[in-house]
């Protein structure tokens, strides 16, 4: 079996990464790519139902916060029952999406700026070395560079130190992260398209 | 064509460096937060207390793939050395292909580690399918199951921010790596050692994952030093006139 998966699995990788490069194996990569989108819708209800079965075991076992845990089968049930009544495309529909779950991710983005604020407040406290004095300092020289005045940008500040940390400094800094994240997901795939290392198919 | 050539190269090369590994010792660099990764393993153990592996919300099916193949590949080892403790590891995924995996990786380490009887298929979960909704999802985990330490590793956004917060709550460690640069920026701000860049890419070599992983990292220092001069190469070129 873990070969049978093995094989599949490097199979259709190369038949992928060929398609990009040989006209000939286009069609293949297309049909490939289809079913593999097929497949992670069916991911996604495999994950809900995952998610229905944690919180079942948590309402069966009255672990702490189990509350929530009804809540949200609750606020499951409900939302899967009225768009399959209603269909997706119901007003009552965009009403549960634009007035409940675009707010809550809202207010969760806003705790974010209270929770990163802190941070870094608190980052001298964690880690007192120059990295971190250094990246204080930008970020105070950036969010001051940004701030306008009634005559406009603030004077060298805002007209040259701002756009040359950004644009030089952070730009080349960020390029080479991406870089050697670029790097790392190369030979990742190529691992996995080796098969010395399958997240699939048990042991 | 280029991309193609460069593709079997490193292909070629990663097969030959991991035939050479396999004699040659490793001799890799300290990195803090790797080390720290590795003495949390064994304090979770010692302790009898959870760890929870955050694999963020990268899908499979495009560029973001990357990071969550890394993250489980760190994760199959860690379920291989931590299954048999009293609190077994817990593993929760933004995305729905991730989360099979996940739950597949957790399942082949309990294998690896001849206890599959202990598995229980609730270890991998699927917390939400947003980033801040999983974000959400996971920092309940840290809450509630009796966490000690959280390896945040995978495409995290700026909703990392969340989860080092919660995990400052209940004075948990966490060690964080995103191929996001926004999330490597809130986590190098919010804890003590961050995994920056393609470092996310070693956990695995620096955990006894393998040679291929070992081979892994030399393929991209050799690669690196290629990228390195082609762009002085070309700003060479460039300041001369050539281009």
């Amino acid at each position: 079996m873990r070969v049978f998966t093995a094989v599949i699995a490097i199979a259709a990788g190369v038949l992928v990464l060929g398609g990009y490069f040989l006209p000939a194996l286009a069609d293949v990569q297309t049909l490939l790519l289809n079913w593999a989108v097929i497949l992670a819708g069916t991911a996604a209800l495999v994950g809900i139902f995952n998610l229905v079965s944690v919180h079942s075991d948590k309402i069966r076992r009255q672990e702490k916060g189990s509350g929530y845990s009804i809540l949200l089968l609750i606020s499951l049930v409900v939302t899967f029952l009225f768009a399959m009544i209603l269909r997706p495309d119901h007003e009552a529909m965009n009403i549960i999406l634009n007035g409940v779950i675009i707010p809550i991710e809202a207010a969760l983005m806003g705790l974010l700026t209270v929770s990163l604020l802190y941070a870094a407040i608190r980052l001298l406290r964690r880690r007192a070395d120059f990295m971190s004095l250094v990246f204080l300092v930008t970020a105070a020289l950036l969010i001051l560079g940004s701030a306008t005045l009634p005559f406009g940008n603030m004077p060298v500040l805002g007209t040259f130190i701002r756009p040359w940390i950004t644009q030089v400094l952070a730009l080349g800094g960020a390029r080479g992260i991406l870089i050697g994240v670029a790097l790392g997901t190369l030979t990742t795939g190529l691992r996995v398209l080796f098969g010395t290392d399958r997240p699939y198919g048990g042991n | 064509m280029s991309e193609l050539i460069i593709i079997l190269a490193s292909a070629v090369l990663l097969f030959a460096i991991t035939l050479w590994k396999r004699k040659s010792p490793a001799n890799l660099r300290e990195i803090p937060a790797l080390t720290r990764l590795y003495r949390t393993l064994g304090l979770s153990i010692e302790d009898g207390t959870r760890l929870h592996i955050s694999l963020g919300s990268g899908s499979l099916l495009d560029a973001r793939g990357g990071s969550a193949l890394a993250g489980l590949a760190l994760l199959r080892h860690i379920t291989e050395r931590t299954s048999t403790s009293d609190k077994p590891s817990v593993a929760s995924a933004g995305d729905p292909t991730l989360g099979l995996l996940t739950q597949d990786t957790l399942q082949a380490g309990y294998q690896a580690a001849a206890v599959e009887e202990l598995y229980v298929s609730t270890s991998g979960r699927v917390t939400g399918l947003s980033p801040f909704g999983y974000a959400a999802g996971a920092m309940n985990i840290m809450k509630n199951e009796n966490v000690s330490a959280n390896i945040v590793i995978g495409h995290f956004g700026s909703e990392a921010g969340l989860l080092t917060e919660a995990s400052d709550r209940e004075n948990m460690i966490l060690i964080g790596a995103s191929d996001e640069l926004s999330g490597q920026c809130v986590l190098f701000a919010n804890t003590q050692d961050a995994l920056i860049g393609e470092e996310l890419f070693a956990a695995g070599a620096y955990l006894g994952a393998g040679t291929s992983h070992i081979a892994s990292l030399t393929l991209q220092d050799i690669l690196r030093w290629f990228v390195i001069l082609a762009l002085l190469g070309g700003a060479a070129a460039k300041l001369i006139g050539v281009i």
